[in-house]
């Protein structure tokens, strides 16, 4: 009596897994298949049909092109802005996070404060301030209106000040300044190297939070040619008849976009997202985690 | 709704790890110099006086500077008939997003507790894998579902009465959408954090909990859940400060033109920017962001001091 509930409690938990798994993932599983099929087909054929790939190539020749290779313009936007943030993040925050670990001085504990308010509190909450300042200054419209923002990165800071916290004895660091090696050969030669992981990790945190940040280049970018590739998506929902119908009369001079072609563009944009998710599984949860499992 | 920082999360267990390594330390270490730290933090703490301090600063200064009276740029800001039903939309919004992910987040991470580590580990990744499409891209991924023509969830759609796209995206239907989003992005990584610290819940309680008789049932309520709880009122916080943002969602929804229920101003982030944008508002739109902003610092501000998830040492 009592294991035949308990199989049928499992069978509960398995079913409604079962109905997540269905509603986490079929969105991802149709959105790759989208671009295998015509519009028509993507209306009369099963969601989970797969095309041909000849549609594939034509559908992903399309998009490329459309408007004068405009999505390629994006993604180069997307990637100037995010590595030069992401390079600009790790460079503050790798020294920042070691000192406020492992030296000392006046306001420390002050500035730890203030970086985990920060970095609680959302990143969107400041971006209209931000807007106002950047206008002021005269750096709207810049590339720096957007790779300054996102190098300010205070959830780096605060790994970096855990992961020094956690792996690196002071007294380590205490031999080496009494050997006479100074600050900087300190943290450069010691702890640097054993700073791999934290590099690597804040680097990617940095990465796909600027990658998909989509309110701060809405608010600082005023040119299709300066649009990221998150804005871009944005800009191609307007130009695809389904969504937009009004841009798809006969005899129009306007590109018309179709369902398969919005669906490649979005696998365009979260490609290099999705890369890093996939391969950098691991050391993403541990980030996560930020040692909360048991190892 | 960006990926939550749930990121953020568990580093207090590798905080106390870091303090058990280098036991009390209070006194400067041997030979370090003064110098030397302020030298490292430098550009950080450029970075967040220019982009962290001055911008609020200079929003409250534009938020009381308006051309009226002293603070009549709130007050022009709280009169204006956009601003309340701004704001009841993201209340609304956020009562359906974030009662549905704490029952979901929290059960789904106790059945995947007590499923075998592997089915559980490729469950949690399927879960998480949507964390990538943060952003315009899942809002576009979610026209396409919510559209009953092309839907793989079209039987769902239909069996609501929803014929079309339009009818899917009517006003009313509108914080519930934005919930589903958030929730699609949003609920993969907080169920990998939460089962990290369901993993932290030491193995010897559980076996005890299982030798007095409880089942898998009574232990995921009666053991695992209170010493979740803490994790649990943080993912609450947490989300409850990121929904007042709301932004990327109806702006992007809003694009397609049939979804003509999405204002331009529907949420106060949008409002803010449609006053700054469309009328140079400047002062009103800085009174708003304060107001916002106001509210993510309170939040933060009770999770650094009171919740005892950061000590500061």
């Amino acid at each position: 009596m009592a294991l035949s509930r308990r199989h049928a409690m499992n069978f509960i938990a398995i079913m409604i897994l079962l109905f997540f798994t269905a509603f986490f993932f079929v969105p991802i599983i149709w959105l790759f298949l989208a671009p295998t099929k015509t519009d028509g087909q993507l209306l009369t054929e099963s969601p989970f049909a797969f095309g041909s790939l000849s549609t594939l190539a034509h559908t992903f020749h399309r998009i490329v092109t459309y408007s004068d290779y405009s999505v390629l313009i994006w993604l180069k936007n997307s990637a100037i802005y995010s590595f030069g943030g992401t390079a600009l993040a790790i460079l503050a925050a790798i020294p920042a996070g070691y000192a406020l670990a492992l030296t000392h001085f006046i306001g420390r504990r002050l500035l730890l404060a203030i970086t985990l308010v920060v970095m609680i509190m959302p990143a969107t909450a400041l971006v209209l301030p931000l807007f106002l300042e950047i206008n002021k200054l005269g750096l709207y419209g810049t590339i720096w209106a957007l790779i300054l923002p996102f190098g300010f990165f205070p959830f780096g800071v605060y790994l970096t000040y855990i992961y020094f916290s956690a792996t690196i004895p002071k007294d380590l660091l205490a031999a080496a300044r009494i050997d006479g090696a100074g600050e900087w050969r300190v943290f450069w030669h010691i702890a640097l190297p054993l700073a791999r992981p934290i590099v690597a990790l804040v680097g990617f945190f940095a990465f796909v939070a600027s990658w998909n940040n989509f309110f701060l280049p809405f608010v600082m970018t005023y040119d299709s040619s300066q649009y990221p590739i998150q804005i871009g998506l944005q800009q191609l929902i307007g130009s695809t008849a389904s969504f937009n119908p009004a841009n798809y009369s006969a005899g129009s001079s306007i590109v018309v976009l179709h369902r398969p072609d919005l669906a490649m563009a979005v696998i365009i944009a979260i490609a290099p997202v999705l890369l890093v998710f996939l391969f950098a599984q691991r050391s993403l949860v541990t980030g996560m985690l930020a040692g909360a499992t048991k190892e | 709704m960006s990926v939550p920082s749930a990121a953020a999360v568990p580093g207090e267990r590798m905080r106390r790890r870091g303090s058990r390594a280098v036991g009390k330390r209070e006194r400067p270490p041997a030979g370090s110099s003064r110098t030397a730290g302020y030298f490292f933090v430098a550009l950080y703490v450029a970075l967040l006086l220019l982009l962290g301090i001055a911008p609020v600063v200079y929003a409250i200064y534009l938020a009381l500077s308006g051309s009226g009276s002293f603070g009549s740029s709130f007050v022009d800001a709280f009169h204006d008939y956009r601003f309340v039903p701004a704001f009841e939309h993201i209340l609304e919004f956020m009562a359906i997003w974030l009662v549905s992910q704490t029952v979901f987040v929290v059960g789904l991470t106790l059945m995947l507790h007590n499923q075998a580590q592997r089915v559980g580990a490729g469950f949690r990744f399927l879960f998480y894998i949507p964390g990538a499409l943060a952003g315009a891209a899942s809002v576009v991924v979610w026209l396409f579902m919510l559209d009953p023509t092309a839907s793989p969830f079209a039987f769902g759609l239909h069996w609501l009465g929803y014929a079309e796209f339009n009818n899917t995206i009517a006003p009313g239907n509108l914080p519930a959408i934005f919930a589903i989003m958030a929730f699609w992005t949003g609920a993969g990584a907080w169920i990998v954090v939460m089962y990290g610290a369901l993993n932290n819940i030491p193995h010897e309680l559980i076996e005890c909990a299982q030798m007095d008789g409880a089942n898998a049932f009574k232990t995921a309520i009666f053991i695992k859940l209170p010493l979740i709880r803490k994790w649990v009122v943080y993912m609450l916080v947490l989300s409850f400060a990121a929904g007042t943002q709301l932004f990327v969602e109806p702006t992007v929804l809003g694009s397609a033109a049939l979804g003509v229920g999405v204002s331009k101003y529907w949420s106060p982030n949008q409002l803010a920017w449609f006053l700054a944008s469309q009328y140079d508002e400047f002062n009103e739109a800085a009174a708003i962001s304060i107001v916002l902003l106001a509210m993510g610092l309170v939040v933060a501000g009770l999770l650094v001091w009171r919740g005892r998830l950061f000590e500061v040492e």
